[in-house]
């Protein structure tokens, strides 16, 4: 600095305060290009669990994106009884339990068709396939149907909360 | 000099003021193109005149158009199409010229490959040109957006999908980027954004760029010939026309580039006015809906190889073919070793590899539009291989070329 002219300390001086100024005006655009409150308020969504019937497939809407929820039957269960990979998939509610996934094949993300017959999910975009627990059966998906993050709140259904046994599922990798 | 003296003429008022004179020479009358070319060197032209189609017809849209989710697509397909005199010739020209300005694009960019104009001191023309194609396709896609169909919706959620990174799950970022969990209100906003003005803004600076990365290199010639603009511009001007290698930009070159823009127009407003179908994809016309995808989610004809590249890979895979084959066109004037600047047909095996590259990127193009079902995805798989294989050997196979 000593030797450095005045003209040279100018330059220097005004280079500072433009780079605090060109970091912060970028941390602004940044954070312009963020979400807004309104849309993560409506980020949540509360189910009724009790409202649905066994092995008919419902698509809610979270977060604009298409939820499945499908509640397994008595036989359904026995038969998945002995994979436990799609028994941690399900979520058990006042009793009974459901098949809770975001609609989106993971693959691409188009959306897969559940088909009642078979007990299975199929993907018209590129024929994926899923069980009745969402897990994958048949490539490309690389991995089974992602489940939303949920809270159980006695016989609803928070989506868009993580409670307890969501962040198990989490831990486990049962999901993303 | 700021002497100032009584004009003589309108002419000579502007002149004192802004040399208009020097400017004329320095832009036009004394910028100096080889006479050994062929129709393909009038495909710049024909992207200047391209761009101000769409620039002129996007204006117009641009009054009507409503970039609201609620409003968007009637404000295109009922507004625009039915109420707005003519506004149906702005939406067709504006959506076959953002079509076309892709295969003159192309034509463009392999009559540089093939004749070398991207060595030799004409790194920084590829470069920007490439910069160029980049802008066009965000562009293209931005606009692809606006009427708020269901290909623009679904479109939109794939290609925003891809910031995720795969395995990466970079979901944060892609939330960022449509400023919602999936593309809605503010999504369609900033994309409206970004196509009416920070890329248009873009384009229009990197065309600046591309134009003055022209200068001091010249246009390249037929032959690789390395011209003397100044000694044969001498010649030029001491009345020896015939004997120089130069004309100048206007009249002389402008001449014959104004008539294959003149042929092109005529095939483009056949486009326009006749076969205008091809730049209107059936599906988006049945408005955006986030709980219903498409049967079939495909690009426009124009992106079909590089969506091929990704296509028959696993998700990782993919988007790291994908991601190669995204930027390493750029770096060609690098991973050509040959001192060579002559046209493929004198370079050896470039030429195999030149032609076996337009014919790559044909059958990508093809495979990319065919479900990916039995020989067809056998046939893309091998076809992106080869594409990869075929950048991989340019820097062995120019290396091992001979001095011309």
């Amino acid at each position: 600095m000593k030797n450095s002219s005045r003209r040279g300390f100018m330059g220097k001086a005004f280079g500072a305060v433009a780079g605090v100024g060109a970091i912060g005006s970028l941390y602004a655009m940044k954070k312009s290009w963020d979400p807004l409150p309104s849309v993560k308020a409506a980020g949540f969504t509360t189910l009724d669990m009790s409202a649905y019937a066994e092995n008919e497939l419902v698509t809610e809407k979270w977060r604009g994106k298409p939820i499945f929820v499908l509640k397994l039957t008595a036989d359904m269960l026995k038969a998945m009884k002995s994979k436990k990979n799609d028994m941690d998939r399900l979520i058990k509610v006042d009793g009974s339990y459901y098949m809770v996934t975001i609609g989106l094949c993971t693959h691409l993300g188009c959306i897969p068709g559940y088909r009642p017959e078979t007990e299975d999910f199929l993907c018209a975009c590129h024929g994926g396939m899923y069980d009745a627990s969402g897990d994958v059966t048949k490539a490309p998906p690389p991995r089974g149907l992602d489940i939303p993050p949920f809270k159980i709140d006695g016989t609803k259904l928070v989506l868009g909360e993580e409670g307890s046994e969501y962040k198990a599922m989490k831990e486990n990798g049962i999901t993303l | 000099m700021a002497h100032f003296t009584k004009a003589t003429s309108v002419k000579d008022w502007f002149n004192q003021r802004l040399a208009v004179e020097k400017v004329e020479k320095v832009m036009m009358s004394e910028y100096w193109i080889p006479k050994n070319i062929n129709f393909l060197w009038a495909m710049g032209m024909v992207l200047v005149i391209t761009f101000a189609l769409l620039l002129v017809s996007g204006i117009f849209l641009l009054m009507y158009y409503q970039p609201n989710v609620n409003t968007a697509f009637d404000s295109v397909n009922y507004t625009i199409m039915r109420e707005v005199d003519f506004g149906w010739l702005w939406r067709h020209v504006h959506g076959v010229a953002a079509s076309v300005v892709f295969l003159i694009i192309y034509i463009h960019m392999f009559t540089g490959i093939y004749y070398g104009s991207y060595k030799k001191g004409r790194e920084m023309i590829w470069i920007s040109g490439m910069l160029l194609f980049v802008a066009f396709s965000a562009e293209a896609f931005s606009g692809y957006m606006l009427p708020w169909g269901q290909m623009s919706y679904w479109a939109g959620m794939v290609i925003t999908n891809l910031f995720a990174g795969g395995s990466l799950h970079a979901d944060g970022l892609v939330e960022w980027i449509r400023g919602d969990y999936v593309p809605a209100q503010a999504f369609l906003t900033r994309f409206f954004m970004l196509h009416v003005l920070l890329i248009p803004l873009a384009i229009m600076g990197l065309i600046g760029l591309h134009f003055a990365a022209l200068r001091i290199p010249h246009v390249n010639n037929q032959d690789g010939e390395e011209v003397d603009f100044d000694a044969e511009a001498k010649k030029y001007l001491a009345g020896d026309k015939a004997g120089s290698k130069v004309m100048r930009f206007a009249n002389d070159f402008m001449a014959k580039d104004m008539m294959v823009v003149g042929i092109y127009l005529v095939f483009f407003f056949y486009l326009v006015f006749f076969h205008y179908g091809f730049a209107m994809d059936p599906v988006n016309f049945d408005p955006a809906d986030g709980l219903k995808t498409p049967a079939h989610i495909y690009p426009e004809w124009y992106f079909l190889w590089s969506y091929e590249i990704l296509r028959p890979f696993s998700t990782d895979i993919g988007l790291m073919a994908f991601a190669f084959a995204q930027v390493i066109f750029v770096l060609l004037p690098f991973l050509d070793r040959s001192p060579n600047t002559v046209p493929a047909s004198r370079r050896g095996l470039f030429q195999i590899w030149f032609w076996a590259m337009l014919v790559d990127m044909i059958v990508l193009t093809a495979m990319g539009k065919l479900p990916p079902a039995g020989i067809f995805s056998t046939i893309g798989l091998v076809a992106a291989l080869t594409f990869i294989g075929l950048w991989i050997a340019l820097p062995f196979i120019t290396k091992m070329e001979k001095k011309a």
